[in-house]
């Protein structure tokens, strides 16, 4: 066995050769399935809990105090005695909802992001499946979510939680179309919807720095339009506290309520994942044209440090965006999509096509 | 192995939240209340029924964006063959958008863009 922290492919296929030469092909897919299943599970598990308590400290030093330090060195097992403390509370069953929808939508805001996950490449050769139509297929994922989200809302026989959800709706296919353009904007410079692809294309140079103002302006683009449908930041109008209690999970308790708030951190490290990949290269570390010293310097680091690393750069970006801005009015969210963000988005694409065709990126 | 993945990754998902809430279920107390079992809402006595009928607007911004997401849908084909189409594929995308914006100003004309 080769194990190679700079490329899984081996690594993968040494597991694939000893399970199939070992068992039956029955018993080995079983087996295989089974591994794959636990890591991503633990893995999910894992970032979602982290994610949760990186925010709390973020929050902290965005305002200025220490946040959870008491359970564990440097507070680190907070989010871990949060979730035991949440499986333990009663779960609540409320008398005028629709029990079937009312239990059936934390489900579908889980399965959204779980199977978001299996397409992000996490290193070379560290991914569940690799699509020749990945990004499309991660947005039709990603969008089921809105699903389970109008779904809780309307179920809670709440008003308050039916207006959550009807912005959130409103908000999230609004703002879908503006991370569709962006993401289609840089399919134009790689000419791939496949990830790998897009990700060995990025080898001499991230597409942010290649497609330089039009990948730069669709960069801007999908921050926003990611934040917004991830309904982070100033744009947490479903579960807007001091209008709407707590928007579309109002009347969720215990661990239903802790699975709206996984789906959600989730879905950040999912775009977040997205961004890193499509723009900053994903797993491939960062290479100038020319300088080959530098180049093996950056080579040395693994592609699965560079692939964490950016994620939690771009997800610490985000979480400073929710810090920093107000939140915005309902009127003010559709003019910025529908009058500012789409038409600069379609002027965009075509820009990006001009440069791909004239040979202006580099 | 690609497609058997996505049918495991729903089953994991599935037995994730299914597994977490019976487990829950045993382990966690319960105390049957009436009130309790009514709709929190604000904190105090809900008032007449929740499911009727709410903003048009919403349904007008579901409108637009379906048809947008139909054109983003005919996008993304063209943009993974947009190199090997070259110039004519790219002047054929150009009518398109011109359609596509057309459309959106026809909204913006008809003030379908502002919330009220």
């Amino acid at each position: 066995m080769n194990f190679n922290i700079y490329d899984f492919t081996s690594f993968n296929q040494w597991i694939d050769n000893y399970l199939y030469t070992s068992l039956s092909p029955f018993w080995a897919l079983i087996v295989e399935m089974t591994i794959i299943g636990l890591v991503f599970l633990t893995g999910y598990a894992l970032v979602g809990l982290f994610l949760v308590y990186l925010e709390r400290k973020v929050c902290a030093l965005m305002q200025n105090r220490i946040g959870p330090n008491r359970v564990g060195p440097f507070g680190l097992f907070q989010t871990i005695a949060d979730l035991i403390k949440l499986l333990l509370k009663e779960l609540i069953s409320i008398k005028q909802a629709d029990k079937l929808l009312f239990n059936l939508a934390p489900f579908i805001v889980i399965i959204a992001s779980f199977l978001c996950i299996a397409a992000i490449p996490f290193a070379k050769g560290l991914h569940a499946m690799d699509f020749n139509i990945g990004v499309f297929y991660v947005m039709a994922v990603s969008s089921m979510g809105v699903v389970g989200i109008l779904i809780a809302g309307w179920s809670s026989n709440n008003k308050y939680s039916l207006i959550g959800a009807m912005r959130s709706g409103a908000q999230i296919v609004s703002y879908e179309l503006s991370v569709g353009l962006s993401l289609i904007t840089m399919v134009v410079l790689a000419g791939s919807m496949q990830f790998s692809t897009i990700v060995e294309a990025q080898s001499d140079g991230w597409f942010i720095f290649k497609g330089h103002i039009s990948s730069v302006i669709a960069f801007i683009i999908f921050m926003i339009a990611s934040t917004a449908e991830t309904n982070r930041g100033p744009f947490d109008l479903a579960e807007a506290e001091s209008e709407l209690t707590a928007g579309f999970h109002t009347e969720y308790s215990g661990i239903k309520f802790a699975f709206f708030f996984l789906a959600e951190y989730m879905n950040m490290f999912i775009v977040a994942a997205i961004a890193a990949t499509v723009f900053w290269g994903g797993w491939m570390p960062l290479h100038i044209g020319g300088l080959d010293g530098f180049n093996h310097v950056m080579d040395f680091i693994p592609p699965f440090v560079w692939f964490f690393g950016k994620t939690f750069v771009i997800i610490f970006l985000m979480m400073w965006f929710k810090w920093t801005f107000p939140r915005l009015r309902i009127d003010q969210l559709l003019t910025l999509e529908w009058k500012y963000l789409l038409p600069i988005n379609l002027l965009n694409v075509l820009l990006m096509a001009l440069m791909v065709l004239m040979g202006w990126h580099f | 192995m690609n497609q058997d993945a996505l049918i495991l990754f729903f089953i994991v998902a599935v037995f994730l939240v299914g597994f977490a809430i019976v487990f829950a279920y045993i382990v966690a107390p319960s105390s049957v209340n009436p009130q309790k079992s009514e709709a929190y809402e604000c904190g105090i006595p809900t008032k007449g029924i929740t499911w009727l009928q709410f903003n048009v607007g919403y349904y007008l911004f579901a409108i637009l964006f379906l048809i947008f997401d139909v054109e983003t849908v005919f996008i993304f084909p063209w943009a993974v063959v947009m190199k090997q189409m070259g110039m004519v594929g790219f002047i054929e995308i150009c009518i398109f958008f011109f359609i596509l914006i057309l459309g959106l100003l026809y909204a913006w004309k008809k003030h379908a863009l502002i919330w009220e």
